[in-house]
């Protein structure tokens, strides 16, 4: 599903992020990705989603070789992915409605497919009676329930998502959560990153732990272990 | 690009001009003013040409015998004329008919004026050459000039070149106005849809997220421009219509309707037409390729 083979990267302003990371991740699994602020987290994250390309090394994603991938191709790519931010990325104008048929309305999906699938996935996510209402009106779990909707509404083989429960409280953060492993419960690999050692050391899955640029831990089941 | 999204690309891209307010008024304005100039300079060189062209084909050469030449001689010369490669007439007006001709310009008043001189000297006989092509009038009249018999050849030509002199100025100059004022609208419609792009970079950052195609992304900016352009377009397009009815209705029966005619509306607008929109989407069609080239590497 996900593969990565000797990846390293650095940005243009000398930064090593990665240092020669090696990785496999099946297709269903659930994997937290831990690890100190700045350790290459977010850039190994970005490096699936062709945010940023490796300086070397070769990345697979869904069959994709990404560093091969055509610029043309990367929407292709992406239409496979869904991702997840802590900021929820919703926009403001937009309905809960909209925001999620934009995924749609954007590749060219036809009405009466967006039609059919965006109350569907509002539903999935248990905001069908709340279609209608601007994100401003919404409170922070609703709001990133509205995102993963809009992930998921594309039906895509990943979802990746970048600390998610960032900005929710505790019981928040839970019923996204569960969300997750709705969703890792129906096939679809879920690539999380994350700094909630309460959700990684109860909800136990496989952890990846990335320090100074490299795989530090990779454990089924594993633990958070940092103090953060 | 597919049949459905069409619809959309033009929504987004008229909202995003509306949107845009001022910097979209001021786009609008400068396409307008350069089209106006623009379309102004054609209409004048258009019917300029029109002009020229009447009045070279109305051109003669006069060509004046020496005074001692006869009647008899004459007729050899315009035998002679009429050979000449490009000629297409050749009429003689002989000593008496060129005596009655100054008798007739005369007019009553002044008629008496002439009583008394021999009708056979006073005027000298005269040949009235018309060319096949107006553009040979310079070359046979040097020919002309060359025969024997000949004294003075009239020709057209220094009035004409200055006329195309002229019209040539009026034209250059339109010219360097207008391509300043295309680079500046140009400018102006590049800073407003960067100006969109900033304003939309989260839908955009979404729409890259989700699997939007580049050309998805860019048209909604294209069809912004393209609109700038074309509303830019319409004001100095209308206003040229209406002045040329004007102008036209007035001018057509009159006198000067005679000696310069103007080029008919209909034909002339709908040149026009295809001219300044054709022209105001490109400049508007440009003005986006700008903005996205610098401000969209999707």
């Amino acid at each position: 599903m996900i593969e990565m083979q000797d990846v390293w990267k650095q940005y243009p302003n000398g930064t090593m992020a990665l240092s020669g990371i090696t990785i496999n991740i099946k297709k269903g699994e659930f994997v937290y990705v831990v690890g100190p602020s700045g350790a290459g987290k977010s850039t190994f994250i970005k490096l699936m989603y062709r945010e940023e390309r490796p300086t070397k090394g070769q990345i697979f994603v869904n069959g994709f070789n990404i560093e091969r991938l055509r610029h043309r191709k990367i929407p292709l790519l992406r239409r496979h992915i869904g991702v997840v931010f802590q900021d929820f990325k919703l926009l403001p104008k937009l309905t809960a409605y909209e925001n999620v048929a934009f995924a749609l309305e954007v590749i060219g999906a036809p009405q009466r497919h967006i039609r059919r699938r965006v109350p569907e996935a509002l539903a999935w996510v248990g905001l069908e009676d709340k279609a209608d209402v601007l994100p401003t009106q919404l409170s922070g779990g609703e709001q990133q329930r509205v995102a993963v909707a809009r992930a998921l509404v594309n039906n895509p083989s990943v979802i990746i998502a970048d600390e998610p429960t960032g900005n929710l409280d505790p019981d928040t953060s839970w019923g996204i959560m569960k969300l997750f492993q709705r969703i890792n419960d129906r096939g679809t690999t879920v690539v999380m990153a994350t700094h909630n050692r309460d959700i990684v050391n109860t909800m136990r899955k496989r952890v990846i732990a990335i320090e100074e640029g490299r795989i530090a831990r990779d454990e089924q089941k594993g633990l958070y272990e940092y103090e953060d | 690009m597919r049949i459905s999204s069409i619809g959309r690309h033009l929504r987004e891209g008229s909202k995003s001009l509306i949107r845009n307010g001022w910097m979209s008024f001021a786009s609008i304005s400068a396409v307008a003013v350069t089209l106006l100039i623009l379309g102004s300079t054609l209409v004048l060189a258009m019917n300029a040409q029109q002009m020229s062209n009447y009045v070279s084909g109305q051109l003669e050469i006069s060509v004046f015998l020496k005074p001692q030449v006869s009647d008899s001689e004459g007729a050899q010369t315009a035998a002679a004329v009429k050979q000449i490669h490009g000629v297409e007439s050749v009429q003689l007006v002989t000593h008496e008919e060129g005596f009655k001709q100054l008798q007739d310009s005369l007019g009553s008043q002044y008629k008496n004026v002439l009583d008394g001189l021999p009708k056979n000297q006073t005027i000298p006989v005269k040949l009235v050459v018309k060319a096949q092509d107006p553009r040979q009038t310079v070359a046979i009249s040097n020919k002309i000039q060359g025969m024997r018999n000949v004294d003075t050849v009239l020709d057209g030509k220094s009035y004409v070149d200055k006329f195309y002199r002229f019209m040539d100025t009026v034209r250059n100059i339109g010219l360097v106005f207008v391509v300043a004022l295309i680079l500046m609208a140009m400018f102006l419609i590049s800073n407003t849809i960067k100006i969109a792009i900033f304003n939309r970079r989260r839908e955009i950052e979404i729409m890259k997220l989700v699997g939007a195609t580049n050309w998805f992304i860019r048209w909604p900016f294209l069809v912004e421009g393209m609109l700038i352009g074309a509303i830019g377009a319409v004001v100095p397009f209308a206003a040229i219509w209406v002045v040329y009815r004007q102008i036209f209705s007035h001018l057509n029966g009159s006198f000067i309707a005679l000696t310069f005619p103007l080029l008919q509306p209909g034909a002339l607008l709908g040149k026009l037409a295809v001219i300044m929109f054709g022209i105001g989407l490109l400049i508007g069609l440009w003005g986006g390729i700008m903005s996205i080239r610098k401000f969209l590497r999707v």
